[in-house]
């Protein structure tokens, strides 16, 4: 009962304990990147090099009072930020962090993904209309645009992933990468699978739904209290989902020189990417709204389907 | 095309490594309350009432500062001495009013109000904020060293006659018939 | 496994009976994403993965997304709600109520006759593709057709009236 296994309860807890703990951290991590990469310093002053702003942040965010708008539709405002939460605690369960730790092991992993990344959506949008609050509205209707276009490019971007590995299981998808990872083979799938994932997880640049300067904080402008807490861990969560996926799609997953156990090695990739999403909020500005639509449609959609051809093209031309 | 990948990816990599070089760039911050920041002399903080080089008040109770606050946050009464010399009774500012603005400074005619670099001044009570004259005096000249308004006025106080002031000529003799 | 179908399918008639009979349309919707969710797992139960989560991926994450885009943009209110629950009363539900009894009725009939469910079988991605793409190769074209059918006609609406000349 105590060794770890796929689907073992040791794993289990491990996993939910370690990502929703993952996820309060990159808060602060996030913070004090944001300030180094401004040249400022983040917050520094709570416990050893701020580390313990987490703490305080989460006392203030949880005896804050927990206020329902009178106007607002109440079952479904208090079901939209649980929603988000669930969705992507339960995309966790098909990813595969080394060969002993892990949830299922699925033979529909990638499918099982981008089911629970469009459900995501509901949540988003459920909590805008909820709301009614006009800017809340105008967020929600931008979310629900985004995350139907950006869903399609982040499908069949990964297509060319599971083309050459022949499997929807991720497992397999990492075990198939021992030879060398997918990255090489599909850098174009890479990028558009990067650019659809900060969209679907709405993080800047693409965070267009909730753009303070333009439509105050979007479809969580109602929110207080825990429930604005659970989008905020949400989306932290998608952002580590994001980076844990595109680790096991194209950067081998656990697989590394011996030298260090595979939960490093997955730990130190997903990291890197972590960073990286940190360090595009810092960097770029957000695009505008039809940008954003005809971008996608117009530019991400024809190159992941020829991404696609050619891909196939080939694994059919070299069987 | 190439404009294209030029214009969506390039750009974009080249402001993200930018920005990454950020990382090793020291940090502007100061760590204020651990390491006081450098205040300039004319920074417009706190307002001091100052007294001139002989040591009695500055201030001549014109009212021009009170005029001059666009938030009406400075309260005087005027009164005088019995050989002639004005004061302000009571001299009155709210500081939780007060936006730090510096036109008293400027309307001022005898250089009496002015401000000063400190901006320390929080309280937990509202009515703490409101100063009175006695916080507000100091014993120093403040940023103008030399001067002395009754000292180059023509009016008349102790120990200064007419025409006794700094480039004061004396007063004419209308009895006499010389020029 | 049977348990869990069982659960999937109470759940699943549960939800469907609330999208009928809310009259808060969002509430019916969500109802009605959840009833799909629960065909999703009966999916599974059954043996087929791929067609759970393209339930889930297209109808429930895709098709009712768009569904509640465009309650969004019509502003429903409290007056919707009250002629809703004015249509639900009274005697608007003897003739549907009636077609689904005959409906119930012919299932029920045709379920006594099969001896004994199939022990299920998982039916991989694999299987299903081949399947697709080969012997059931026209209905797949004619689907494809169709969609660019759609396609088609959606940009002719979309387009703005005068800019043929471009």
């Amino acid at each position: 009962m105590f060794s770890f296994a796929v689907g073992s309860a040791l794993s289990i807890a491990s996993i939910l304990l370690v990502v929703v703990a993952l996820a309060a951290m990159l808060i602060w991590v996030e913070r004090r990147l944001l300030g180094f990469w401004q040249e400022r310093l983040g917050p520094n002053r709570v416990g050893w090099f701020g580390i313990l702003q987490v703490v305080a942040d989460m006392i203030k965010i949880f005896t804050k009072e927990d206020w329902v708008p009178p106007f607002a539709d109440k079952f479904t405002f208090v079901l939209a930020p649980a929603i988000i939460m669930i969705v992507v605690l339960m995309s966790f369960a098909v990813i595969p962090f080394t060969p002993e730790v892990g949830v299922i092991d699925s033979n529909v992993g990638v499918l099982f993904v981008l089911a629970m990344a469009s459900l995501g959506a509901y949540s988003v949008m459920l909590g805008g209309l909820s709301s009614n609050n006009k800017y809340a509205l105008l967020g929600s209707l931008r979310a629900a645009a985004q995350m139907v276009s950006y869903e399609v490019f982040m499908g069949i971007s990964l297509l060319g992933v599971v083309v050459l590995s022949g499997s929807f299981n991720l497992r397999e998808i990492v075990e198939t990468q021992a030879d060398g990872w997918y990255i090489l083979p599909q850098c174009i799938g890479f990028l558009i699978f990067l650019i659809a994932g900060v969209a679907e997880s709405h993080r800047l640049p693409f965070d267009i739904p909730e753009a303070e300067q333009e439509i105050c904080a979007g479809y969580h402008t109602e929110y207080s209290g825990m429930k604005f807490g659970m989008f905020f861990v949400g989306e932290y969560l998608g952002l580590v989902l994001i980076s844990s996926l595109i680790t096991v799609l194209f950067f081998g997953g656990w697989l590394g020189p011996a030298f260090l156990p595979p939960i490093v090695w997955f730990s130190l990739k997903a990291g890197v990417f972590i960073a990286f999403f940190i360090l595009m909020r810092a960097a770029l500005p957000r695009p505008r709204y039809d940008q954003l639509m005809s971008y996608g449609w117009l530019f991400l959609l024809p190159l992941s389907l020829v991404n696609l051809l050619i891909t196939g093209a080939v694994v059919l031309g070299t069987m | 095309m190439f404009k294209l990948i030029k214009d969506t990816l390039l750009s974009q990599a080249v402001t993200l490594w930018g920005v990454f070089r950020k990382l090793f760039v020291k940090a502007d911050t100061v760590q204020y309350p651990d390491e006081p920041p450098y205040m300039f002399p004319r920074w417009r903080g706190r307002i001091i009432l100052s007294r001139d080089p002989d040591g009695e008040e500055r201030c001549v109770a014109c009212n021009l500062c009170a005029v001059a606050c666009p938030v009406d946050c400075i309260a005087l009464q005027k009164t005088e001495t019995e050989d002639g010399r004005w004061y302000p009774e009571f001299f009155r500012i709210n500081f939780s009013r007060c936006i730090m603005c510096g036109f008293c400074e400027e309307a001022c005619p005898t250089n009496a109000i002015q401000l000063t670099p400190d901006f320390e001044m929080a309280e937990y009570e509202r009515q703490d904020m409101v100063w009175e004259k006695e916080d507000l005096l100091i014993d120093g000249v403040g940023k103008y060293h030399d001067y002395n308004f009754y000292r180059v006025a023509g009016k008349q106080v102790a120990g200064k006659d007419k025409g006794e002031a700094l480039n004061e000529a004396q007063p004419v003799d209308v009895r006499s018939l010389l020029p | 496994m049977m348990l869990l179908f069982y659960l999937a399918a109470v759940v699943a008639v549960i939800a469907t009976v609330c999208v009928i009979v809310q009259t808060n349309i969002v509430h019916a919707l969500i109802y009605l994403i959840l009833s799909l969710l629960a065909v999703a797992v009966i999916f599974y139960t059954l043996g087929a993965p791929l067609a759970a989560m393209l339930e889930a991926i297209v109808y429930a994450g895709a098709i009712m997304v768009l569904f509640l885009f465009v309650i969004m943009m019509l502003n429903l209110g409290q007056n919707t709600r009250e002629q809703e629950r004015a249509w639900l009363a009274g005697r608007g539900w003897i003739l549907p109520a009636l077609l689904a009894a005959v409906l119930l009725a012919q299932l029920l009939y045709v379920l006594s006759g099969v001896e004994g469910m199939s022990a299920p079988e998982q039916v991989g991605v694999m299987a299903v593709g081949a399947r697709l793409f080969g012997p059931y190769v026209l209905a797949v074209e004619l689907a494809s057709i169709l969609l660019l059918a759609g396609l088609i006609s959606a940009y002719h609406l979309a387009r703005k009236p005068g800019a043929e000349d471009e």
